[in-house]
């Protein structure tokens, strides 16, 4: 096996490492630049790489580490999704229409990041404007999962997933509108969080739908997720829907462990369409919750059958809207027209995929005269009805567990023809965006064919800690370290 | 049963100027997803109400304070099209 490099590590080993004085940022981050020049052109997590950016700024972290400075993000690498600005550095969301725009302002979770001395590798790969479940409505070439190069590694955040998993940086941004945060991570391995909607600012996040964004981490550990979570939380005043953070240290509670916590195991997400081996790994951990001491029972969510539905008219619906402002006026790409109506048709169909353009159509139908009760009114009535299902099973259980998606990493183009069976990938993410309620996918194993198997729990809303501490003793049981292949074939 | 769509209509209102082609693929494809999202009507009962976020907030406030904004210049960066400070756009009205 490969010996592990600095790039390898969690971001809590590197930060005991940087606060004995036994490495330096500036030697962590030499570590991510090496293995992107190793493995980046087979993996291709990234848009915009900032090598140069983030040799300055590591070179800035150690100064203020020397002076004194122990933030837990400080000094530590990482990725950010390009849908998420950057003040100055492109920010293209996958998409032609944004190709070259360069923001004139940062996103607050960056902001943040990079005021405590974070260190920036690069703008990560997503499908367009976050729009997908497997990285290939990207405008700019698919991703590919490190375990298996001719898979995919998730969507809509591949990259950052993917670049978490193959130590192109030791812990990423992403954003989680239909699970676009757990299931890249459940596909490439790694703990993918997707925090309380507005616990995490979305000032700065380009809107896709404004009800459901919220901005997630990818880690190594459940901890590492605990210490990303609490440098980017927060109000901020740029974001009304954000909340106050109560919490501070969300890995204070983190080795409690799961001794009589009543944990649900949401029947629902055992039926047909989900693979044995996801099926076995999952039913697997939750024997091992049980051995823990955890209470596991089983409990159901009548109405997750229909969270899909509701999704694929809210978000598209919101979608559409959020989209209009490409319009070839302000920024982004422009096509020539006649009038200002021709221009923004042409700029429009120009700049968009085919998924966008059908997300958008799927939206500005369902939100027109004549169908608005239909769909949006029905969509969200249903959305009380889950969230509602919600409460009736946290009356119950303090923490529920189910797969994170149906299946493990699936082929490059094996979905591509049919956008129904690609939206199915989402069917056990979307409940938790439409109630706003917080959920973590962590590795539970391998399937038959030896890709990681992702893991979902899910918690009331703000209750991180408790979220974080069931995840992190499970973590610990199940004592996950099998690394990606193309790493195992590395020198 | 699928829906059928003036996907025209749809187009115009989306301000996106597809191609026949296009046309004739979302046609299908959209009648065979709203097929899908028409579950919706099946469980949503009249005396369920809507939600529009899960977290609801409403008449969030702060003071009234005035506080620096973007640059002229930032702003007009990326413009496709500037002239005099302002962002420059093809008519909007015919003239006579």
């Amino acid at each position: 096996m490969a010996a592990r490099e600095l790039c390898d590590l969690t971001a809590t080993e590197l930060g005991a490492k940087l606060r004995a004085g036994d490495v330096s940022s500036a030697e962590i981050t030499e570590s991510c630049l090496r293995r992107i020049g190793d493995v980046e052109e087979r993996v291709k997590a990234y848009l915009t790489p900032t090598g140069d950016l983030a040799r300055e700024q590591a070179g800035r972290a150690d100064e203020r580490r020397a002076g004194g400075d122990a933030s837990p993000v400080a000094g530590i690498p990482a990725a950010v999704k390009d849908v998420l600005a950057t003040k100055g550095i492109r920010t293209t969301c996958g998409s032609k229409i944004l190709e070259s725009y360069v923001p004139p302002y940062d996103c607050t979770a960056w902001a943040r990041l990079s005021a405590a001395g974070s260190v920036l590798l690069g703008k990560t790969n997503c499908d367009e404007f976050a729009m997908g479940s497997s990285n290939e409505n990207s405008a700019f070439g698919p991703v590919h999962n490190p375990w298996n190069l001719d898979t995919v590694p998730g969507g809509s955040s591949g990259g950052s997933a993917a670049a978490v998993a193959a130590g192109e940086a030791v812990w990423a941004l992403g954003t989680d509108t239909g699970g676009s945060v757990r299931q890249p991570a459940a596909l490439c391995g790694v703990v993918g969080l997707k925090p309380t909607y507005g616990l995490v600012s979305r000032y700065g996040l380009i809107a896709f739908a404004s009800s459901l964004d919220t901005v997630g981490t990818f880690t190594r550990s459940v901890r590492d997720a605990a210490k990303l979570l609490a440098a980017v939380a927060g109000k901020d005043p740029m974001d009304a829907t954000s909340l106050d953070q109560t919490v501070r240290d969300y890995a204070a509670d983190i080795d409690g462990g799961v001794t009589g916590l009543r944990i649900g195991v949401v029947t629902e997400a055992f039926g047909e369409g989900v693979q044995p081996g996801v099926k076995a790994s999952v039913r697997a951990a939750v024997d091992r919750l049980a051995n823990m001491g955890a209470r596991v029972g089983e409990v159901s969510l009548p109405h997750a059958d229909y969270a899909l539905s509701a999704y694929y008219l809210i978000a598209p619906s919101e979608a559409s809207s959020n989209l209009a402002r490409y319009d070839g006026v302000r920024y982004g790409l422009r096509v020539d027209g006649r009038d200002s109506v021709e221009m923004m048709a042409r700029t429009r169909d120009a700049g968009f995929g085919p998924e966008v353009k059908r997300r958008i159509m799927l939206g500005t139908y369902a939100l027109s005269a004549g169908y608005y009760e239909a769909y949006y009114g029905q969509a969200q009535k249903v959305r009380t009805l889950i969230i509602r299902d919600y409460e009736a099973a946290f009356a119950d259980f303090d923490v529920l567990v189910s797969p994170t998606s149906p299946t493990t990493a699936f082929r490059i183009g094996e979905r591509t023809g049919d956008p129904l069976a690609m939206y199915l990938s989402d069917v056990f993410t979307i409940p938790a965006n439409l109630a706003g309620v917080p959920a973590i996918s962590i590795p539970s194993g391998l399937d038959e064919a030896g890709l990681p198997v992702g893991l979902q729990l899910t918690a009331p809303v703000l209750a991180e800690p408790l979220l974080l501490r069931a995840a992190h003793a499970l973590e610990q049981e199940i004592a996950f370290v099998t690394r990606p292949r193309l790493l195992e074939a590395l020198r | 049963m699928p829906v059928e769509i003036d996907i025209d209509h749809v187009a115009r209102l989306a301000r996106l100027d597809l191609s026949d082609d296009e046309k004739d693929r979302l046609r299908a494809e959209l009648a065979v997803i709203l097929e899908h999202a028409a579950k919706v009507g099946e469980v949503a009962a009249s005396d369920v109400p809507p939600t529009a976020y899960a977290i609801p907030r409403a008449n969030v406030l702060r003071p009234d304070e005035p506080s620096p904004s973007l640059a002229r210049e930032d702003a007009l960066a990326n413009a496709p099209e500037a002239e005099d400070q302002r962002f420059r756009v093809p008519p909007i009205v015919e003239v006579e």
